[in-house]
């Protein structure tokens, strides 16, 4: 809107509304989860007031240490596998014709929407022994018989790099579409190959996007909970599994809001980066 | 670079698809067991979801979560997104940045803040609950559809009524909020999917005493796999696919995604 207006007593009213919401049922409960990090935690499940840093001082010992880093290792590993591929395929999907275009959309936004416990269970399915990918093999007379590829690192990396691939298209998608094709057509009038082009003219320009992407990929993998829950092993287990696990049925409430405060802290580290990254190429 | 391209193609096409398909072969086996290659062809596993009373209850409570808390989560977007892009506020930044940071943070953290809030309260486990917390979570999509349209409507259009003698309010009722109307539904149908989809919130607000769809998935798969949940997950890929197939024929997919408006005008 080119006039915009002083605010008025009546636009603050308008505005109450969502800011009480917002108050009363995100910001509160963020500041009675951080109370709760410092409550004393009694045995069995329960915590009552108090002020120490115990569960706090737990951050710092051999389990969750070990937790976080094999979460920011997998989630690196699958947003890299994710910007790998999704790069490469926006754009090339940005150059197709209007209808496969289209389909291909279609295809993403109905993966980016599915539900991780029907992703997960999919996955579960595909990789397992009973109706997967090696009874198609046995069927088709290349193994003898089927196999599990399921518990297993490699079925948590799929899974998780299924779940953040459409929003990693998502992120790419407007700049890549943006790409003025006069530039490629000015490279390849050069006598340059379609793949040199790439390399030299497209990969350099998508730099600032290839980085977002990423980033925003290995953030949205951090807060999976439910693929390393059914793909993988407690060894495979994430920071959000983990968190979970000591609210749900280890009944360490406290405990799990000092790691979830970690966990804010890291997911909003990476956020910044980003945006502070996007602020200094839009300059 | 062409066989590439068609390779690379060919692969994302496989990958997304890979699963979906073993789900939908299993969904139509008339063994109880999940077989390969599949023994006959039944529906039987899709009326299960109609005629047992736990599926069918776990599939009212979700569509009555994701209908009421889409709707809250428009309520609440809809004044904000007005407001910050109509009016000059000096806080608008943060109070669109707390907007979107419910959605922005691992969904572990607003899961773990609600149940500790409820808990403090005394009101563990109530469908109320789960309606609210899915409202403030999903509300950044409203927030930014409804931006959006704000930013691209044509300032005049307000302006025009305001000069022909409405006031700010009527101007409100009769220009802007009909021009806002097909943002708040497409920021709608996303909090609606997703609210249908989400887990985690809902399970640790539930405390176990309501049970929501992709709940009672997770429950039933304690026990081992019944084609009966492969059922669900088609009937769930089906109303995805459908959803954005209707935005694509009938909404402009394309540019509510932010292509290149040229995109939109090559080869129509």
């Amino acid at each position: 809107m080119s006039e915009v207006r002083r605010p008025t007593r009546g636009s603050w009213a308008v505005l109450a509304f969502p800011l009480a919401m917002l108050t009363l049922f995100f910001l509160a409960p963020f500041a009675i989860m951080v109370a709760t990090s410092f409550y004393h935690r009694i045995e069995g499940g329960f915590y009552e007031p108090a002020f120490e840093f115990a569960s706090w001082q737990r951050l710092l010992q051999g389990v969750f240490l070990e937790r976080t880093l094999f979460s920011i290792g997998i989630c690196l590993l699958a947003g890299a596998v994710c910007i790998v591929i999704a790069f490469p395929f926006t754009y090339f999907l940005t150059r197709m014709r209007r209808r496969s275009h289209v389909a291909l959309l279609v295809l993403i936004m109905s993966a980016l929407v599915l539900s991780e416990v029907i992703v997960g269970f999919a996955w579960s399915v595909l990789l397992g022994r009973a109706a997967g990918i090696s009874n198609v093999l046995v069927w088709l007379g290349v193994m003898s018989e089927p196999a599990a590829y399921q518990p297993s690192f490699l079925a948590v990396l799929l899974g998780l790099s299924y779940i953040a691939f459409p929003y990693c298209i998502l992120a790419l998608y407007p700049q890549l579409s943006r790409l003025d094709p006069e530039l490629t057509e000015a490279a390849q009038t050069m006598g340059a190959s379609p793949w040199r082009t790439f390399w030299t003219v497209v990969v350099p320009i998508g730099r600032p996007i290839i980085l977002a992407g990423f980033l925003l990929a290995f953030v949205f993998t951090l807060g999976s909970y439910l693929i390393p829950a059914f793909l993988g092993r407690p060894e495979h287990w994430t920071l959000s599994v983990f968190i979970s696990d000591q609210a749900t049925f280890n009944a360490n409430v406290p405990f799990a809001a000092a790691m979830a405060l970690f966990l804010t802290v890291l997911s909003l580290g990476v956020v910044g980066i980003v945006t502070w990254f996007e602020g200094r190429t839009r300059r | 670079m062409r066989a590439l391209k068609w390779v690379l193609t060919t692969f994302v096409v496989l990958f997304i698809l890979a699963p979906l398909i073993v789900v939908a072969v299993v969904s139509f086996n008339q063994n109880r067991y999940m077989d390969f290659p599949p023994e006959g062809f039944s529906f039987h596993w899709y009326a299960e979801l109609w005629n047992d009373v736990g599926w069918r209850d776990a599939i009212v409570t979700s569509l009555l979560v994701a209908a009421t808390s889409a709707a809250l989560a428009v309520v609440i977007a809809t004044p904000m997104a007005f407001v910050l892009r109509a009016y000059d506020i000096r806080l608008a930044p943060a109070i669109f940045a707390l907007g979107i940071l419910p959605f922005l943070l691992p969904p572990v953290i607003s899961a773990l803040g609600a149940l500790v809030f409820w808990s403090s309260l005394g009101f563990s486990g109530r469908l109320e609950n789960i309606i609210i917390s899915h409202a403030i979570f999903f509300s950044t999509l409203p927030l930014i559809t409804v931006s959006l349209a704000m930013e691209t409507m044509d300032p005049a259009l307000p302006e025009a009524a305001q000069t022909l003698g409405a006031n700010p309010r009527t101007s409100f009722r009769t220009v802007t909020l009909p021009l806002l109307v097909p943002s708040m539904i497409t920021g709608y149908a996303a909090a609606f999917v997703l609210s249908l989809n989400e887990y985690i919130i809902a399970f640790m607000v539930s405390r176990f005493s309501v049970v929501t769809l992709p709940i009672k998935i997770v429950n039933d798969l304690r026990y081992g796999f019944t084609p009966t949940i492969a059922a669900v997950a088609v009937v769930f890929i089906l109303i995805a696919t459908t959803t954005f197939a209707l935005f694509a024929l009938f909404g402009n997919l394309l540019k509510f995604l932010g292509a290149d408006p040229a995109i939109l005008e090559r080869e129509r």
